[in-house]
């Protein structure tokens, strides 16, 4: 009879019991390959476009090879128990970019490569700041309002006089000294945090029912304050900044994540219905949006313009693709920016695109699946808000390119010329790094775990190696 | 660059991509099927073969008669072995009771059964070893046999 109370006493399994994987080795041979993958992509630029192997090719390897081993070298140290796929996939997204934007420098003569290699070591370096400085995501929690406050402030930015700064009909831009900056990336991603922090908070009201409208759960009148807010404020931003593509993001990353905390199908549905209303607003009063509209509907009505041109490269292209550097991607105006998309669609074809979107799509999974894990209810729906962020912006951009939605502006991440979202998108990986580390590191032990008797107390541990 | 390099590489870059994917789904398998506990210190069919060599050789050095413990702050205490079971512990109940503060209420038992003493575990917090190998079974011990709970050092003599 001792022997089972002595065992239904001690019976907590120890905290080793099962050791998670860190998985940085898995990482560390991702990464080579991916590496691998970016440079092979280079080359093969040039061999396609000038039938010769780059004379800085090794210098290219170095570049990207020093950027990845000291974000990897960052992770081990402050993240070690992050997700082992989400740096591989970024390196491989990053080089893919690097390689088409190389291939359009080679088409127009220029060296924009290189200024996104810069960009891209700057994003690195921020993406260390974030995992070094912020060491529990829920610091990120504090300031809901102020945050809100602050994103706010940063869309409306390029609306001031002197710093703002207008690039084909978007008044998106700052100038900061001689560059210039699109505070609306950074915006998005202090807005998620926001958004999190906020609906942490509330979310319990917001998942009220309300009247039933067939078959479905309206929320209650009164809660629907913040929804519409978010919808008057993004019509604004489209309104002011004639910018078609924030809008969309930032209020449908609100409503994905409003859903997200009260699992309630009504807010899509709602979301949904306040898009389309916005959408048909937009078209009578804004008229670069009814612009994008006609040419969703017929593209063919400019044969030389972005979405005609998109879809004549992606149908070149066909399943398999021109090789890269051997299609005509640069006769798509834009082709770095926006319609880098098409462009590797183009030159790697279906089966190279559907790689591309599959890589997003499993970078988006990773976010998700650490919001599973989480434990915290606001790291859960930051990482919900950041991964669905990132693959709704995904789906814009790539779904405006290939016409299945109107064209609206928006960067491609990782892939598309630009600073300002290159940077932002390292930030955001930053932080859903740090969120999977903190959704796999293991719990710690609870103090609990042995309980004491009367006749004696608690039993020390001893340490074995 | 002839024509077929080209496609050659093209090819070769689409097949690499894939790859890619694959080896990233791939290791993000541990998500489906769970995470894998980590492997015994010695597989039971060792501990098994290391019993049986323990047994016979020893077997015929003959039954010890009293335990000593021989390190730990209870040092120079012993106990008779005359077949009934010996428990030690930092519990008052226990046959000998120890004050080392690394050992468990019902730490282990000795225990006679067929002229063959064994001890055995009673599910302690830090285990109970003979040599570097922590008891997950009833073990055989014999005279000048040593075995360890906390920091307390137990040794069988005749």
């Amino acid at each position: 009879m001792s022997l089972d109370r002595a065992r239904a006493r001690t019976e907590p399994t120890p905290p080793e019991a099962v050791t998670p994987r860190r998985g940085r080795g898995t990482e560390l041979v991702l990464l080579i390959f991916a590496i691998g993958i970016a440079t092979f992509a280079y080359v093969s630029v040039d061999l396609g476009a000038l039938g010769r192997v780059p004379p800085n090719a090794l210098a290219y390897l170095g570049a990207l090879s020093v950027a990845t081993a000291v974000a990897h070298v960052v992770i081990r140290i402050r993240a070690p128990y992050a997700d082992p796929v989400i740096l591989p996939i970024v390196v491989t997204l990053c080089g893919l970019g690097l390689a088409m934007i190389h291939r359009l420098d080679i088409a127009d003569g220029t060296t924009r490569a290189n200024t996104q290699l810069t960009w891209m070591a700057v994003g690195v370096a921020l993406f260390v700041g974030v995992l070094i400085f912020v060491r529990d995501h829920r610091v990120l929690s504090r300031l809901p309002y102020l945050a809100g406050l602050a994103g706010l402030l940063l869309l409306v930015l390029p609306l001031l006089p002197v710093i703002g700064h207008s690039i084909r009909g978007a008044r998106i831009w700052i100038n900061v000294g001689p560059m210039t900056f699109q505070p609306g990336e950074a915006a998005k991603i202090i807005l998620i945090i926001a958004f999190a922090a906020y609906l942490v908070q509330t979310r319990d009201a917001l998942a009220l029912a309300g009247r039933r409208f067939l078959g479905v759960d309206l929320p209650r009148a009164r809660d629907l304050g913040p929804i519409l807010l978010v919808w008057l404020g993004a019509l604004g931003i489209l309104v002011v900044q004639n910018d078609l593509g924030p809008s969309v993001l930032l209020f449908g990353i609100f409503v994905l994540m409003i859903y997200v905390a009260t699992e309630r199908i009504s807010w899509i549905i709602l979301g949904l219905l306040l898009i389309l209303a916005g959408g048909f607003a937009a078209n009578a009063v804004v008229s670069h949006v009814a612009e994008r509209i006609d040419f969703w509907m017929d593209p063919f009505i400019d044969p030389q313009g972005q979405v005609a041109q998109s879809l004549y490269g992606l149908a070149y292209g066909g399943l398999l693709g021109t090789g890269l550097g051997q299609g005509r991607p640069e006769l798509t105006p834009i082709a770095e920016s926006d319609f880098i998309g098409s462009a590797l669609g183009e030159e790697l074809g279906l089966t190279g695109l559907i790689a591309i979107i599959l890589l997003y799509a499993l970078l988006a999974s990773r976010g998700l699946r650490s919001g599973l894990l989480l434990r915290d209810p606001f790291g859960k729906l930051l990482a919900a808000g950041l991964a669905a962020g990132f693959f709704l912006q995904v789906f814009i951009v790539l779904g405006g390119v290939t016409r299945l939605i109107p064209l609206t502006g928006l960067t491609t991440p990782f892939l598309s010329l630009g600073g300002s979202s290159l940077v932002m998108n390292w930030v955001l990986v930053a932080l859903l790094i740090r969120l999977s580390d903190a959704a796999r590191r293991p719990a710690p032990p609870s103090a609990s775990t042995a309980s004491s008797t009367n006749d004696t107390a608690v039993t020390q541990v001893v340490r074995i190696r | 660059m002839s024509e077929l390099t080209l496609t050659v590489i093209k090819l070769g870059f689409l097949a690499v991509l894939w790859l890619l994917i694959l080896s990233v789904t791939s290791a993000m398998r541990a998500d489906l099927f769970g995470v894998r506990p980590p492997k015994q210190p010695k597989p039971q069919r060792e501990a098994r073969e290391a019993a049986r060599q323990n047994r016979q050789p020893r077997g015929a050095k003959g039954t010890p008669t009293r335990a000593f413990i021989v390190e730990g702050p209870d040092t120079g205490k012993s106990v008779a072995l005359d077949g009934t079971p010996v428990t030690f512990g930092r519990g008052a109940e226990c046959t000998v009771p120890l004050a080392d503060e690394y050992v468990s209420t019902q730490h282990a038992r000795l225990r006679f059964h067929e002229s063959q003493w064994f001890v055995e575990d009673l599910g302690s917090t830090n285990g109970t070893y003979v040599g570097n190998q922590r008891l997950t079974r009833s073990t055989p011990v014999t005279a000048r046999s040593r075995f360890r709970l906390g920091k307390t050092v137990v040794e069988l003599r005749k």
